[in-house]
């Protein structure tokens, strides 16, 4: 038996005050909650016709009102440090935690839109979930127009726990924010319209391996538990600044095993190989609405969280957890664009083009210092606002009967003499992914390869530059097939945008093209500029330990 | 007179007061607007776009008028006046403004430009009347003239490359205007290509100019070339003139311009004999000062000058083709002038002076030239003429003018300027001043005599015609601007020189006038007089030859001078040689190692990663079991590495 020496327990909050939350701090968090329970109750008392226009209204005006809150929460953080501690500290509301929230509402919002779209009084969600593919129930329902209105309400608390996710500012409070954002996830995922089982199928995987990475998750607070004696980020941060709590003679394993597992968790949610395996299948069989809020909103919110905890909880253990990120980095940006390479199904291959994305984000991590940070927020925005529109696209080729999506690429040959706006858009959104110039998706690989190398971490940027290369054959590869090549025997069915999904493209459009042009004001005012003697003082790369005033802490 | 040291006073004053200067711009505007019209305009602008071009060109042309009229409305050292347009490029310490410059020189190139530019847009609606694309012919004749306007009318190096680049495009444009000719495609290639040579010159003269002073404007720069050290000055000035002998067809780059006569002769008229050819001078005469800080690129230069304009005239005597003969005629007459631009403040004077002279004889000779083709079915050769004085009398009456004025038969144009460059060669003194009036003078025979040989194979002697050739005058639209050329031709030349004209009204910009323009002195000078006797036997010599003798249709074989003097002096022997197929040689070990090793590399390294993919592909199955496998792997690895890198 390890002799603990933990502390005796305190005692408990409950007695002795009543919990003094700031309601103003908290409130975009509780109107999404609360729009949640609403569309909850809106299911058992809203009749079935209304039903759809209610819950869309109300999860519009919650995701809206919310990111309103997030934009006055900006100019109400105090002047002193970097933002304020919320609910005993266990929420943190500082810049970092307003930008990650008011980006993910954003990109939720668009997302609605998408989640939204009805087409000949078809949504892209299974009429009965609770049916057995292709049995007579599932006819009649189709036939009887029935709807899952739920989709609202479950999206609802998955964007709650994607605010709460990088907002955590100790390990327990992330970890149920894990669960809020991934068990919605997990449901949606399997209540595509076609194609049923596939889609289930993909459920299920992402619901197993979800379930596994969060047994790592765990087990890895339970070891930093082991070596600092406190689930708070702010405790970890001094205990490592202190050589260990005390709690355990030699315990720097235990921090350091934790801290591997706890990584191994989160690198799961961004998708990062070798824990990426999920993503092509669940991107694939998902509704490709909810594969778009995937895509954008869960990669800003687990990053906003891996940030958060390597850069707050461990911000002293820089060199420890540098070399394991370094791995992965390198593993993420080459393994997904060599295995993009030969994908033929579009849903596929922008999911491995996530895959690879979110390596790139690895090497801004890696940087550990105010650049890093600021390099992968703009990232994420940028990557988020392309790639809903991409998969805004995806959704409007369709199979020639049927109406199933036309994933196969075969079938996109030609697209652009039949259809050159659609085929223009999404040639744009690829050059931006593959990042060229006057995109953002140039300026973003800037902003993360320019920390990185600020950082001394050449070699990454290197292997950065050349996965880039890789992945600009396949993404050009695609663009030369819409405008280049000959139509396909069978050619796609391409639906006419509607109002709701061609203003998802034109956000996406217009997102793409002005940070690419006009990067300077959201890049320069992401963090606040530091100071002339604080960037004298600050040695990010060399000292090994994270620059102190970018979080709560 | 009293000869005002002028030439140190480049008082700029800025033009504010809302006179014709002021709109400065409008000189380049008009042209410019009248390509972009032509050309964005289409087919519409078919039937109505020549006479727009022309509206252009004269619009332009009545205001340098207006400008000149406003420079001479003030006092003389008030004469150059800057006219700020619009800031172009500010890149750190560098400023490149789009400012003109207006000041005698400018607006005499402005006028040249625009007079004899109007002159032969006239004569091109006629020329060119059969050819469907007139429009863009056209078009390109305005481009260049808003181009060429914008080389001289520049305050500084950075826009007067522009205009140099300007020129260039629209000479190349037009020399394969007939691109469907192989041979004048080629033509124009070769001239674009050999005129990179010099344009990169001059590109890194600029650059050395800019790191030496901290500007390309010629005022601040011409004040501070005093501070630069000689070995600088003489590389800027040999870079200047690099410049200068690519765009003036000067030796050694001089091979271009023969090959340019491919282009429809009013273009030869405007462009290769009247205008951008001359351009070279311009840039030596324009940066006098840095000239004159380095004597050793003067001397350079006017070595340059003696050589080109022997050799052009050596060609000149040898050629055949009507219009290569006239095209050694310019090279050797640039040679004149960019020889009296090396003398320095004694030859500026004479050297411009005999470019205008030279703009309006010449562009008449080769006017006259286009219009014996016109009447012969495009016969360029002199071999095939003969007689024609009857067939096609104004032509012979304007061509003769310009014959008169160019070999230098006293008080007619050429005479007036050429002597002033003779005696400004021997004035500067010393063996090299003798050197070089030798040349010039040995040079004047050798132009009477290949002239005279031009005159009398085409208008004298015996009919050698094409059986097909119906001989007949030119309609008015093209003989007009050959008689106002002829008038020019005859006249131009004592208006500028006597009395001082052109000298006293440079003056301000180029130096002080010299005594050398004295008529007296000019016809008692014994210089003088042994140039008229070179130019009579030059004229004896040919008669006998040509006129008096029958001309053989077929040319006779020759000895090895003719035979060099045909083939250019073997100067395109000499780049096939030495440049283009060791450059060929190159070209085809790049082409082969970048389709071998570096497309072999790259391919390679592309099935490579195919393979790599096609692999990886199959370790995603589809089993969730096994991406919890892998998960776990990766989970071993992770550990492993963060224990290892702290424990190892």
């Amino acid at each position: 038996m390890i002799p603990l020496g933990l502390p005796e327990p305190t005692a408990p909050a409950l007695t002795t005050q009543a919990p003094d939350l700031d309601y103003w701090l908290l409130s975009p968090l509780l109107v999404v909650f609360a729009v949640g329970v609403v569309g909850v109750l809106v299911e058992a008392f809203v009749d079935r016709r209304h039903r759809r226009l209610t819950q869309l209204v109300l999860a519009l005006a919650g995701v809206g009102a919310a990111f309103v809150l997030t934009l006055l929460q900006v100019g109400s953080l105090p002047e002193q440090g970097a933002g304020v501690g919320v609910a005993f500290a266990t929420v943190a509301v500082d810049r970092p935690t307003l930008f990650f929230q008011g980006t993910i509402l954003v990109l939720a919002f668009i997302s609605l839109l998408l989640i939204a779209e009805n087409r000949d009084g078809e949504s892209a969600f299974a009429a009965q979930a609770a049916a057995v593919p292709g049995s007579e129930e599932e006819r009649a329902h189709v036939l009887a127009g029935s709807q899952h209105t739920e989709v609202y309400p479950l999206v609802m608390f998955a964007v709650l726990g994607m605010q709460l996710f990088p907002a955590s500012n100790d390990f327990l409070t992330m970890f149920i924010a894990l669960e809020v954002m991934s068990l919605p996830l997990y449901l949606l995922c399997g209540l595509a319209r076609r194609r049923r089982l596939f889609s289930q199928e993909a459920a299920v995987k992402y619901f197993l391996l979800g379930a596994f990475s969060s047994a790592f998750f765990l087990f890895g607070i339970a070891m930093v538990y082991g070596y600092a004696g406190s689930v708070h980020f702010a405790d970890v941060y001094a205990a490592v600044g202190a050589g260990g709590a005390g709690v355990i003679e030699d315990g720097e394993p235990l921090l350091l095993i934790g801290m591997a597992l706890i990584g191994v968790g989160l690198l799961f949610k961004v998708g990062a190989v070798p824990f990426h395996n999920w993503k092509p299948d669940v991107y694939q069989g998902a509704p490709t609405p909810i594969t778009a809020l995937m895509a954008s909103c869960t990669l800003v919110a687990a990053f906003g969280a891996l940030l958060r905890v390597f850069y707050v909880a461990f911000g002293a253990s820089v060199w420890e957890w540098r070399p394991m990120l370094w791995v992965v980095a390198i593993l993420t940006m080459v393994l997904a664009a060599v295995i993009a390479v030969t994908q033929r199904d579009i849903k596929r291959l922008l999911a491995y083009s996530s895959v690879v994305h979110a390596g790139f984000v690895l090497t801004a991590v890696v940087a550990a210092s105010a650049d890093g940070l600021a390099g992968a927020m703009f990232y994420l925005a940028a990557y988020g606002f392309t790639t809903i529109g991409a998969f805004a696209v995806v959704t409007l080729v369709r199979a020639p009967e049927g109406g199933a999506e036309a994933g196969d690429l075969a079938q996109w040959a030609g697209l652009a003499r039949t259809s050159p706006f659609l085929a223009g858009a999404l040639g744009l959104f690829l050059l931006a992914f593959a990042g060229i110039p006057l995109t953002s998706g140039f300026i973003g690989k800037f902003a993360v390869f320019e920390a990185a190398v600020a950082a001394g971490a050449t070699p990454l940027v290197v292997v950065g530059v050349l996965s880039s290369a890789v992945t600009a054959f396949f993404y050009v590869r695609i663009i030369v097939l819409m405008f280049f090549a000959e139509p396909a025997e069978t050619a796609p069915r391409v639906l006419r945008p509607g109002g709701l999904t061609g203003t998802v493209i034109g956000v996406g459009i217009a997102a793409t093209v002005l940070l690419g042009v006009f990067p300077g004001p959201v890049l320069d005012n992401l963090l606040p500029q530091p100071s002339a003697e604080a960037a004298v003082g600050t040695q990010p790369s060399g000292a090994g330990i994270v620059p102190e005033d970018m979080f709560v802490r | 007179m009293t000869p005002t040291l002028a030439a140190d006073v480049h008082a700029v004053t800025t033009a504010a007061d809302g006179g014709a200067l002021s709109f400065a711009w409008l000189l380049i505007a008009f042209p410019l607007a009248g390509a972009a019209i032509l050309l964005l305009g289409g087919r519409r602008a078919n039937a109505w776009g020549h006479w727009l071009a022309i509206a252009a060109a004269l619009a332009s042309f009545a205001w340098a008028v207006l400008g000149l009229v406003d420079l001479l409305g003030r006092a003389p050292e008030g004469r150059s006046v800057a006219v700020e347009v619009y800031r172009w490029i500010e890149v750190g310490g560098f400023r490149a403004d789009v400012s003109l410059l207006v000041d005698p020189l400018s607006i005499t190139f402005a006028l040249l430009i625009t007079g004899v530019g109007s002159l032969i847009h006239v004569y091109s609606v006629g020329y060119m009347s059969h050819d469907e694309n007139r429009r863009k012919f056209f078009a390109y004749l305005n481009l260049f003239v808003a181009a060429m306007l914008v080389l001289v009318l520049a305050d500084n190096y950075l826009l007067l490359f522009l205009g140099w680049e300007g020129v260039g495009l629209a000479s190349y444009l037009l020399i394969g205007f007939w691109q469907h000719k192989p041979s004048a495609a080629v033509a124009a290639k070769k001239a674009f290509l050999i005129n990179r040579v010099g344009d990169i010159g001059l590109l890194i003269a600029i650059m050395l100019m800019f790191t030496t002073f901290g500007t390309v404007a010629f005022t601040p720069l011409f004040e501070s070339v005093g501070g630069a050290g000689q070995g600088v000055m003489t590389a800027i000035g040999l870079l200047l003139l690099l410049g200068a002998c690519g765009k003036s067809a000067q030796l050694p780059l001089q091979a271009w311009l023969l090959d340019a006569m491919e282009g429809p002769t009013p273009v030869s008229a405007l462009i290769h004999a009247a205008t951008m050819v001359t351009a070279g001078v311009y840039l030596i005469v324009r940066s006098g000062p840095v000239f004159e800080a380095a004597p050793t690129a003067q001397l350079v230069v006017t070595v340059v000058g003696a050589a080109t304009l022997l050799a052009g005239a050596a060609i000149g005597c040898a050629k055949d083709d009507i219009k290569k003969a006239l095209a050694g005629s310019t090279m050797s007459q640039i040679g004149y002038m960019v020889l009296a631009a090396g003398l320095g403040p004694i030859g500026y004077a004479a050297a411009i002076a005999h470019l205008v002279t030279h703009g309006f004889f010449k562009a008449g000779l080769f006017l006259g030239a286009g219009s014996v083709m016109h009447g012969m079915n495009d016969e360029v050769d002199m071999r095939r003429y003969g007689g024609l004085r009857k067939a096609m009398p104004i032509t012979f009456a304007t061509f003769g003018a310009g014959y008169l004025a160019i070999i230098g038969v006293p008080f007619l144009s050429g005479w007036w300027t050429k002597e002033g460059i003779i005696q400004a060669a021997f004035d500067s003194g010393g063996v090299t001043g003798q050197i070089l009036g030798w040349a010039t003078l040995l040079g004047a025979g050798l132009t009477a005599f290949y002239m005279s040989r031009i005159m009398f194979m085409t208008f004298f002697g015996k009919k050698r015609w094409a059986d097909d050739a119906h001989p007949h005058e030119s309609p008015s639209s093209m003989t007009v601007p050959m008689i106002v050329l002829a008038v020019g031709s005859v006249a131009l030349g004592a208006v500028l020189v006597f009395n001082y004209t052109l000298a006293g009204f440079l003056a301000p910009v180029v130096g002080a006038p010299h005594h050398e323009f004295d008529l007296a002195h000019m016809v008692t000078s014994p210089y003088s007089l042994i140039a008229l006797a070179f130019m009579l036997v030059g004229v004896a010599f040919a008669w006998v030859r040509y006129a008096r003798a029958d001309v053989p249709v077929e040319a006779p074989k020759g000895n090895f001078v003719t035979v060099a003097a045909r083939e250019e002096l073997y100067g395109n022997a000499l780049n096939e040689g030495l440049f283009m197929r060791p450059g060929q040689v190159v070209t085809a070990a790049s082409t082969a190692f970048d389709n071998h090793a570096v497309d072999g590399l790259v391919n390679g390294v592309a099935r490579w990663i195919r393979t790599g993919s096609e692999n990886l592909r199959l370790v995603q199955t589809g089993f969730a079991r096994s991406y919890a496998l892998t998960m776990l792997f990766g989970a071993a690895v992770v550990v492993a590495t963060t224990l290892g890198v702290t424990f190892a």
